[in-house]
């Protein structure tokens, strides 16, 4: 180990490498970074740091890497599983300013943009050409394709366009050595291990993310947007288990509860029906007649399930009428309370009445009010738990039930996390979703990429001691809850 | 179908005290891919077997040894496809080899690779321990993403013993039509029609007719054949297995067939040989007797890499990596095999 450095003097390292005001040391400059989505975890980093070129942060990570500084990137901090909050003893690394598109190379049908480009400016920039980059989390005007790297979104239309993994081409890749590594191209495979995988939702623990090609796909023909309110939530569950066997995959299907569909209607007004326990909304895309045939079974599916209520947009107005309210859940959600909290189990399917019962259960058992609004068509619930932090104890409350509301997605052989990342959130759940020997793994392969657990340390992958102090991982022992569920 | 994952974690075990290499296979089908090694053969074809399969849910479990017919034939029963259309090279292929081979089919440009569809693995690393990674839902973000570093890995960093796999539901329908045309226009054509939401499913250029494979609905397919011109082909099923399973005309050759993957739109290489064209243009194959070097520095040119994917004398079958990225290769390899027994030296001599 180097000898200990005092935060003036590592002020100054950084100063001989990064304009002064780059550094920044004072509390004030510092509390903007101090959580990121996730507000319950807070923590000040010792500095930020606000690099503009690669050469800088090549030169900041030289400077960690000599004194064992801990170093969190950061892209727009709308991480909401603790994914970029600081390290006590780290300098948090704003990526921010590396908002540079590359290229558009619309022959390739490809854009290489550098970490701090927001997810839509890339299909702005693309738009002129008729392509886009198709994933788009709800939070697609803010969050940067270096965050979108590290957690793997999703957005509504990844049950057909795919997770960000299925939409990077390359990516350029800092070592904590200071290497660049460069991984995949403008071509569809690579020799060797698909360390592109590797790379893509291993949340900065491996490597910084310094330039990004991904893949651009033309827009649809057309597209149609529709709206099914159910009076059972069991029903719209079962319509999109029928929607998908019939050899349908939507663009987008999304499903919100009764609580949700009120929140909304209140906040924007989008028009759903208030009467409805569940609606679902339902895009699909394609050439015209093909489009209209889907559009008809779709309608036919709903009825069989005995919607109460289908609707078709008639216009484009009138189809982002219906997205508004998904899209506005959020904030319509943090209206009705003064905090919530965001999980974001997946489930196969088939158990979306059973689970969302049990979480109705839970809700009860622990007299806090859950919504759930959910990307329905992969399974991907987000169900969203209303506490106030004031009141003592319900943020406890709140964890705990969101923590038994991940364990049962594993029971039923789903996973903690779709899509918004472990961080340092759901550590504890990682003890119950993997056994010792994978845990080992995991820290194995973070020691091959980064053997002095440096960048972003503490995340993602709990230590095999909290998981014993835990206890959690005797489920792993032959006494899974549901032995005869294959577990994976 | 037993399952003898105990077996297969007892022998691994063994031989990782006793330090015995082991050359993992199934089978058989694909020997040919990869450096030839000297080791003990460890088969997983008697570990075979469907698991678990939900149409509605979209995807498939099965054992490694479970032979890919098996499993192709489960999910058309139910109007399924395996997105990758991966390549079988003989009757006995099983899924465990597809996954450790990586190789995609036609459908790679529009369903994606191997890997994209693998949603997670159960392994047997080189202690012989059981791990398993990823799951069966499509969206999974906890823990690296390990189970697809599996694919393409050639066995070397565990014995795969069982996958999920996603689905797609059949296309409706598909036709394929033929266009007589020169290569560079072929090239253009491609890549122009790529910036379209035409369902062009499959592409191969012989050297004078490009062949489209269209798959969506009959509506959809009229509206584009009418835009791309050209003839309806008959028995079009039976050609594109030809080109999948490498059975057309083009690969019946003694030279050496390279693999050549670059992007879409680059044009001409100039390497001498027969070549076939796939994926938009993104895929070439040689059939070449040109020295590894002029054919690997023409894919680098490129911006791609190449395979010795048969034939040849080289022991390079496949492209050198750079130092870092070597390096991190073998430091996962170490994670996961430290007493390097499996499959050593099937991809890089020193892997
Ligand atoms: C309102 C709202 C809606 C959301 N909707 C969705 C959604 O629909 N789907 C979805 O998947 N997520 C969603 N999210 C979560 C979040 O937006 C995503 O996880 C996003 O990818 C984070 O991007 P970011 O730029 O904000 O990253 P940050 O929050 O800044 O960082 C996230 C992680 O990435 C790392 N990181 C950032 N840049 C780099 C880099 N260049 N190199 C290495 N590591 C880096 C950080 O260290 C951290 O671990 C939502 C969040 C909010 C607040």
């Amino acid at each position: 180990m180097p000898e200990p450095i005092s935060t003036p003097d590592l002020a100054n390292q950084f100063c001989k490498v990064v304009p002064k005001d780059a550094v920044l040391t004072r509390d004030e400059q510092l509390m903007p970074y101090e959580c990121d989505a996730l507000t319950a975890y807070r923590q000040l980093p010792r500095l930020a740091l606000l690099p503009s070129s690669i050469e800088e942060i090549k030169a900041i990570v030289k400077i960690c890497n000599e004194y064992q500084i801990p170093i969190v990137a950061r892209g727009a901090g709308t991480s909401l599983s603790g994914g970029a909050l600081p390290h006590k003893d780290g300098i948090l690394l704003n990526l921010a300013k590396l908002s540079q598109i590359l290229e558009i190379d619309t022959q390739n049908r490809t854009a290489t943009v550098q970490p701090g480009v927001r997810n839509l400016a890339i299909s702005e920039a693309a738009e002129p050409y008729g392509l886009y980059y198709a994933p788009d989390p709800s939070s697609q005007i803010a969050c940067t394709i270096g965050g979108n790297i590290a957690e793997n979104s999703g957005g509504v239309h990844c049950l057909k366009y795919g997770l960000t993994l299925h939409n990077i081409l390359a990516l350029k890749i800092l070592t904590i050595e200071g290497e660049v590594l460069e991984l995949g191209g403008k071509n569809l495979d690579s020799p060797g291990y698909d360390l592109l995988a590797l790379m893509i939702g291993s949340e900065g623990m491996l490597g910084i993310t310094l330039e990004v090609t991904v893949k651009l796909l033309p827009h649809p023909h057309d597209k149609k947007v529709m709206l099914a309110a159910f009076d059972d939530i069991q029903r719209a569950g079962d319509a999109v288990n029928g929607i998908i066997s019939n050899g349908v995959i939507p663009a987008g299907l999304e499903m919100l509860d009764q609580l949700t569909i009120q929140a909304t209607e209140m906040y924007c007004n989008p028009g759903y029906p208030s009467n409805a326990a569940a609606i679902l909304i339902c895009e699909l895309d394609g050439f015209d007649e093909e489009l209209e045939t889907q559009v008809e079974l779709v309608k036919e599916i709903l009825n069989e399930h005995q919607a109460i209520e289908v609707r078709v947009a008639k216009d484009k107005q009138e189809a982002e009428l219906l997205w508004l309210g998904r899209k506005a859940s959020f904030p319509a959600l943090g209206n009705l309370t003064p905090d919530y909290y965001c999980m974001d189990g997946t489930i196969p399917r088939k158990h979306l009445a059973h689970v969302l019962e049990s979480i109705s259960n839970l809700s009860k058992k622990h007299g806090l009010r859950v919504a759930n609004v959910f990307h329905a068509g992969d399974g991907n619930l987000h169900p969203v738990i209303l506490y106030d932090a004031n009141i003592s104890g319900e943020l406890e409350i709140a964890e705990k039930l969101g923590g038994e509301i991940l364990e049962l997605c594993v029971t039923v052989g789903g996973t903690i996390t779709g899509e918004h990342g472990v961080g340092v959130e759901k550590l504890n759940q990682m003890c119950v979703q993997f056994s010792e020997a994978e845990i080992s793994t995991f820290h194995a392969i973070k020691a091959a990429f980064d053997e002095h657990e440096l960048l972003n340390p503490g995340k993602a992958i709990p230590t095999l001691h909290r998981c014993a102090e835990l206890g959690a991982m005797h489920v792993h022992q032959g006494k899974l809850p549901h032995p005869d569920l294959p577990r994976f | 179908m037993p399952n003898l994952s105990n077996e297969i974690s007892n022998s691994i075990k063994d031989a990782y005290q006793k330090q015995q290499v082991l050359n993992i296979s199934a089978g058989k089908t694909k020997q040919f891919y990869g450096r030839n090694i000297n080791a003990k053969s460890l088969s997983l074809t008697e570990h075979a077997g469907i698991i678990e399969y939900e149409p509605t849910e979209l995807y498939i479990t099965a054992r490694s040894g479970t032979p890919l017919a098996e499993i192709e034939q489960m999910v058309a029963d139910h109007n399924q496809i395996l997105p990758c259309e991966p390549p079988r090279f003989g009757d006995n292929a099983t899924l465990g080899g597809t996954i450790a081979c990586g190789l995609a089919g036609p459908r790679r440009v529009s369903a994606g690779n191997v890997r994209d569809c693998v949603l997670g693995t159960e392994i047997i690393n080189g202690k012989g321990e059981t791990l398993r990674f990823g799951g069966k839902v499509m969206k999974n973000v906890a823990g690296y993403d390990v189970s697809r570093l599996m694919c393409g890995a050639l066995g070397t960093l565990g014995a795969i013993m069982s996958i999920s796999i996603r689905l797609l539901p059949k296309p409706e329908k598909e036709e394929t039509i033929a266009i007589t045309i020169d290569c560079t226009t072929a090239i253009d054509k491609l890549n122009q029609w790529a910036k379209t939401p035409m369902p062009i499913s499959a592409s191969f250029y012989d050297g004078s007719e490009l062949y489209i494979r269209l798959s969506s609905s009959e509506s959809a397919i009229k509206a584009c054949k009418k835009s791309i011109g050209g003839e309806l082909i008959n028995n079009h099923g039976s050609f594109w297995n030809g080109v999948k399973e490498q059975t057309h005309a083009f690969f019946k050759t003694d030279k050496p067939l390279w693999r050549i993957s670059v992007p879409s739109n680059t044009r001409l290489l100039n390497i001498n040989g027969d070549s076939v064209m796939e994926w938009n243009g993104a895929l070439r194959w040689y059939s070449t007797n040109e020295d590894q070097k002029t054919v690997r520095t023409e894919a680098i040119k490129a911006g791609g890499h190449a395979t010795l994917f048969k034939g040849g004398v080289t022991d390079q079958i496949f492209h050198p990596l750079p130092k870092v990225s070597f390096d991190l290769h073998k430091k996962l390899k170490q994670v996961f095999d430290p007493a390097n027994i499996l499959n050593p030296g099937k991809m890089f001599t020193e892997l």
